[in-house]
């Protein structure tokens, strides 16, 4: 079943085209991947769907409008101010879900994702890579059929970004969220996703759908040929579009 | 970030000697030079001589420093109440803020010294002139610190929450209102050493009593010494408003204390 779908989406900042007429789709349970140059209108796509920037032309269609989606900005974007149980709550919270029942919702899912021990921390107390699950958990006990992420990995260390993948994609292989990820790391992109779709510079079109039918888990093991060719066919794509072929 | 975090009150403590330090050796050397020069009292009192006059004035001081308390405490009330309900409306109305706030801004060039005999010409001598003077003193460094506040607020948070579907209300509630905390606090701790400053020199233009009328007697009377005692009550007053203010600060902010510190 089709979850999200584009078609000929077109977006304009002040007469510069920034978008020219998108098209793509994610099906249920299905990971799928916008990859694209810095600066291609990969966030504005997010923008779009979260309500953020009004649409322009063409239409945007999705399973279950009123159970949208649930954003995972760039940065963490906790609020400093509120413990780490309370960042969690926030979107049920905003959904007017009274504080005890918010979360005795959230309670079953801490443990999964590390942060048992630290609901009573404030987020400065974290380390990088707890925070960014923090902000994962928050996207996720929303319960919007679709997951919408932006980078959320971009803000980490090497290190701390290869172990986040690693249980990242353990914790998506249990629950199988609905995921829309945006990303400009093509290692990532082949790592975790079914599909990806592959931007051009502004205007953004999509000059690239390729699918990844690399078994999982594919990550915490040495990388597979398949992996390793996929990976150098979209750098190659990418490249060209940044005009810097090597 | 692994810096050893010393404890508060040991920390305080430290930090504090050298500041009792110069205040006490500024009053030895101020003792002694009167002492020594053997200057008139009429011009100069020792603080030994001020001191005393606290202890004999006593009941005098007390019962004019209760007028002055109840000026500030509701002339700060008022002010409080007026700027975070106006800081409210200005940022839901930006059309509005952009109105009014340059009457703001003129309303603090209005030097003290003129306007406080029109208010008190306009509203008498009882407690009203004064609250007025109090509140128009404090009331901008609140007002701006929140209004900025409420504008350092982070877009990305602001985004998140326009994605769960939050109204303005809630953003404002969730997220641009504990964003201001910090600067309020900032506001807050600048406005409080203006309240008692205001609240003697409304009443030193004219009131019935308190500890600027003290002030005005004891300068008639060439009593220097009982002007100073005013004085020090007043810096005291001061200085625990301010110390009331930060205690404040640090059970509102107390999120801020373990920022850095893991």
């Amino acid at each position: 079943m089709t979850a999200l779908s584009l078609n000929d989406v077109s977006v304009t900042f002040g007469g510069i085209p920034v978008l020219d007429r998108i098209n793509l789709h994610v099906e249920q349970g299905e990971f799928v991947s916008i990859l694209g140059p810095s600066g291609a209108g990969k966030s504005t796509i997010f923008r779009l769907l979260t309500g953020a920037q009004p649409q322009q032309t063409g239409t945007i269609s999705c399973a279950g409008r009123e159970n949208g989606f649930a954003f995972m900005p760039q940065r963490d974007a906790l609020m400093p101010w509120r413990r780490i149980i309370d960042n969690l709550t926030l979107g049920l919270e905003v959904q007017g879900i009274p504080r005890k029942d918010a979360r005795a919702k959230v309670a079953p899912l801490l443990g999964d994702f590390g942060l048992a021990d630290f609901t009573a921390h404030y987020p400065a107390q974290l380390s990088g890579g707890m925070r960014q699950r923090a902000a994962l958990l928050r996207t996720i006990v929303q319960g919007r059929s679709i997951q919408l992420l932006d980078e959320p990995f971009g803000a980490l260390d090497a290190l701390t970004r290869t172990q986040m993948q690693t249980w990242f994609e353990h914790r998506w292989r249990t629950a199988r969220w609905t995921t829309l990820l945006v990303t400009h790391d093509v290692r990532e992109a082949v790592a975790l996703s079914d599909r990806i779709y592959v931007l051009s510079r502004r205007p953004a079109r999509v000059i690239a759908e390729i699918n990844v039918p690399i078994p999982r888990p594919r990550l915490g093991r040495p990388p597979s040929a398949q992996a390793y060719e996929i990976e150098t066919q979209l750098l190659e794509t990418l490249l060209q579009q940044t005009g810097e072929t090597s | 970030m692994h810096r050893p975090v010393p404890r508060r009150s040991g920390r305080g403590l430290t930090r504090g000697i050298p500041a009792v330090l110069s205040v006490v050796s500024a009053f030895v050397i101020w003792e002694i030079y009167v002492r020594v020069s053997g200057i008139s009292p009429l011009m100069l009192p020792a603080p030994s001589r001020v001191l005393d006059q606290m202890v004999q004035n006593r009941v005098l001081l007390w019962n004019n420093t209760l007028p002055t308390l109840t000026a500030t405490f509701a002339g700060f009330a008022l002010s409080l109440a007026v700027a975070f309900g106006l800081s409210i409306i200005l940022d839901f109305m930006p059309r509005v803020r952009h109105a009014l706030f340059p009457i703001f801004v003129v309303s603090q060039t209005l030097p003290l010294v003129a306007i406080a005999p029109l208010v008190v010409l306009w509203f008498g001598f009882d407690l009203s002139p004064k609250v007025l003077l109090v509140a128009l003193v404090t009331f901008f460094p609140m007002l701006v610190a929140l209004v900025d506040g409420y504008a350092s607020t982070d877009p990305e948070i602001e985004d998140l929450m326009g994605s769960m579907g939050a109204t303005r209300g809630q953003i404002f509630r969730a997220a641009r209102f504990p964003s201001a905390m910090p600067y309020f606090f900032a506001g807050l701790r600048i406005s409080i050493t203006y309240a008692v400053v205001a609240a003697i020199f409304a009443e030193y233009v004219g009131a019935r009593a308190g500890l600027g009328i003290v002030i005005l007697n004891a300068k008639n009377s060439f009593r220097p010494d009982i002007v100073l005692a005013a004085v020090v009550i007043s810096s005291l007053l001061t200085l625990v408003l301010f110390a009331a203010t930060a205690l404040l600060q640090r059970t509102v902010l107390r999120w801020r204390d373990v920022e850095g510190h893991r």
